[in-house]
């Protein structure tokens, strides 16, 4: 019970402190990609600069504009923040760091990450604004479409690794990390496109275009409630790219290093490629972006899937 | 077909490049009609010329096309001295192409920077092309002691010689611009999203450009190969060698792509006339104060399109009419031709690949 407690506040204080971490990160490899310095002025090289925000942030009016779906408006952010929180309860940070090992680890992590798209579409109905109402709708078509081929790569972790657990497909690989099997290496490529659109990340940022949708779903949100939806987006990065970690490259192991570090490693810099992605290339269009997903990504994992599985039984 | 729902975007959204209103009617996504409003920066320019002596007015003409002050200044000038028939010595002549395509660049980068930022590249692009833009910004600087606003060229000349030294200045920037533009070519020209999102998208006809009377990149882009820097030319262009560039369909990237080829262009020109550059006086011997008859209009080739005044005077110190035709404003109105039928997403494209600037278009 104590265990479960600690472990369970060590994740919350984990998440604080990645998503602040994440942010920093990103302004600074914004700016290192844009010929800028970016943050230099609250601490060592801007390193407060997450901290001042977020005290602005708490600070700041929670203003509810006029003719809201009160409850709807209200719960959203909740609705986004909870699931990613939870998410954290299966992934392993070392042999021995995971809060609970559950045996469907998978499956949790893949169905309680997907109610967040509720919580987008809550926030895009109830704010009563034309942008936020089609950012959501834009984020509900989105993310549903790349669950698709999301979860057919996830599925040929399990078909390969026997297991539905976090930990098990990691002992899976102690003998090569899946990523360098051509099948896995194929449903690797797909998983880290689908999951760059299920966390609305650039060229996949159609629900929030900024240029189109002001902010999309989160217009109207301001103070505490705005921060929840930014940390949320930046915590379901981490989700993404460290269950990438675990189920392609390897998860903890490593020589040398502890567990621990190697995990956050590769991890981190499934992150830092998402954000060099963000900064470096335009946005595709709603259109484009679904006949993506459901004629290319969809029939290539379903193919993949079925080539793989053939062998599988044959051999 | 669903519920029409009508969106106001604008006077204040990231993409409307100003003080633009877009009635926008949608069918879920789709534009249906689409109404522009104008009218939110408007500072009755005309009306303020018939109360300014000629030299007054020059300021105001720098608010017009805010991204390019120079070429704006250029135009008035050369239709003054066209009623009054100055004659202006041949080094202001060189120097007024040098920063007028100085200024060219500096607008069209502008123009690149932000048609990428509304296709949803973050920042990047824009801030390549700003940092660019920053070096030509910081020479005027030292030119005029402005930043934005330059008010340099003056009836009859400018207002001071160029600063020692300031050709090598120059030299360097066009050479490391060269090498900029290829990094705008590896960054966007050819990348397969830009490419998806701006290919054949809001095709402007020849026909359809030529009715609405649209011009510069805009038209070039459409494949009509006119340019008044070579079809009526003024001041020494005519001495210079460059190609007009024209765009074969008429869509987006065909107006991004003629916009990126014109700055090639125009670093020509300038390290042409640097190099022929004669000596002498370039500063405005006319009298600050002047009466005058007669009216003139002139029409010169701004980065946007064919800036033209008009001018009569009726004797008095102050013009008595001032007529401007500025580009931004005609572009702009094939805008709802153009994304009739097409999404937000294209709307936005089309409308970035139009650059329009508010400040010339409310006058």
């Amino acid at each position: 019970m104590i265990r479960m407690f600690l472990s369970g506040f060590a994740c919350l204080g984990f998440i604080a402190l990645s998503a602040m971490f994440l942010i920093w990160w990103e302004r600074k490899i914004s700016a290192i990609i844009q010929n800028r310095m970016g943050p230099m002025l609250t601490g060592f090289h801007g390193t407060l600069q997450p901290i001042a925000d977020t005290i602005k942030l708490l600070l700041k009016e929670d203003i509810a504009p006029a003719g809201i779906d009160f409850l709807s408006w209200w719960l959203a952010p909740f609705f986004v923040t909870v699931p990613v929180v939870t998410a954290f309860v299966v992934i392993p940070f070392s042999s021995s760091w995971v809060p609970y090992d559950l045996n469907v680890g998978v499956l949790y992590i893949c169905s309680i990450t997907s109610i967040c798209v509720l919580g987008i579409f809550m926030a895009g109905w109830g704010s009563n604004n034309k942008y936020s109402l089609l950012g959501g709708m834009r984020s509900a078509a989105q993310i549903i479409s790349y669950e698709v081929p999301l979860l057919l790569s996830v599925l040929l972790v399990v078909m390969e690794s026997g297991t539905l657990s976090m930990q098990g497909i990691v002992h899976a690989q102690e003998h090569g990390w899946f990523v360098f099997k051509p099948h896995l290496a194929i449903a690797f490529v797909i998983y880290l496109i689908s999951s760059t659109a299920e966390v609305n990340r650039v060229p996949f940022d159609i629900p929030e275009a900024e240029s189109e949708l002001v902010a999309g779903y989160h217009t109207e949100y301001t103070g505490m409630k705005f921060a929840m939806f930014f940390v949320a987006e930046y915590t379901n990065m981490f989700i993404v790219s460290a269950t990438a970690a675990t189920l392609f490259l390897g998860g903890w192991q490593g020589p040398f290093l502890p567990g621990v570090a190697w995990f956050l490693m590769k991890s981190y810099f499934l992150v830092f490629f998402m954000m060099w992605m963000r900064w470096t290339l335009p946005r595709v269009r709603m259109d484009q972006m679904m006949s993506f997903a459901w004629k290319l990504l969809t029939p290539i994992a379903l193919l993949n899937l079925l080539i793989s599985g053939w062998f599988m039984l044959k051999v | 077909m669903g519920e029409e729902l009508i969106v106001n975007m604008g006077p204040q959204h990231p993409s409307t490049h100003g003080v633009l209103y877009l009635e926008l009617k949608l069918d879920g996504e789709v534009v249906l009609d689409c109404v522009p409003h104008l009218g939110y920066l408007h500072r009755s320019m005309e009306k303020i010329a018939e109360n300014r002596t000629y030299t007054q007015f020059i300021p105001f003409t720098d608010r017009l096309d805010y991204l390019a002050s120079m070429n704006n200044n250029l135009g008035y000038c050369l239709a003054v001295e066209k009623l009054l028939n100055v004659e202006v010595t041949p080094r202001a002549q060189y120097l007024r192409v040098i920063i007028a395509e100085l200024n060219r660049v500096a607008s069209h980068l502008v123009a690149i920077g932000t048609f990428a930022q509304d296709l949803g590249a973050y920042a990047t692009p824009l801030f390549y092309a700003f940092s660019d833009r920053e070096k030509i910004v910081e020479l005027f600087d030292e030119l005029c002691g402005s930043r934005l606003t330059y008010n340099y060229v003056r009836i009859g000349g400018l207002s001071g010689d160029i600063p020692p030294g300031t050709d090598k200045v120059i030299k360097d920037f066009i050479k490391y611009e060269y090498k900029q533009l290829v990094e705008y070519n590896e960054l966007l020209t050819h990348n397969v999203i830009f490419l998806a999102r701006s290919k054949n998208i809001g095709i402007l006809s020849k026909e359809l450009a030529q009715a609405y009377s649209v011009s510069g990149p805009i038209l070039r882009a459409s494949g009509v190969r006119w340019d008044l820097r070579k079809d009526e030319p003024y001041l020494v262009y005519d001495k210079f060698d460059f190609d007009v560039c024209v765009g074969t369909v008429g869509d987006s990237w065909d107006r991004f792509k003629v916009r990126l080829d014109e700055v090639t262009q125009s670093l020509r020109i300038i390290e042409q006339a640097i190099e022929a550059i004669p000596e002498g006086n370039p500063v405005s011997k006319v009298n600050r104060v002047f009466r005058g008859t007669g009216e003139s209009y002139l029409r010169t080739e701004n980065p946007r399109g064919e800036l033209g005044f008009y001018l009569v005077a009726e004797g008095g110190f102050n013009p008595y009419r001032c007529k401007i035709r500025s580009p931004s404003f005609s572009n702009l109105s094939v805008l709802p031709a153009l994304i009739k039928g097409l999404n937000i997403s294209d709307a936005v494209c089309v409308l970035g690949s139009l650059d329009i600037v508010m400040g010339e278009i409310d006058r």
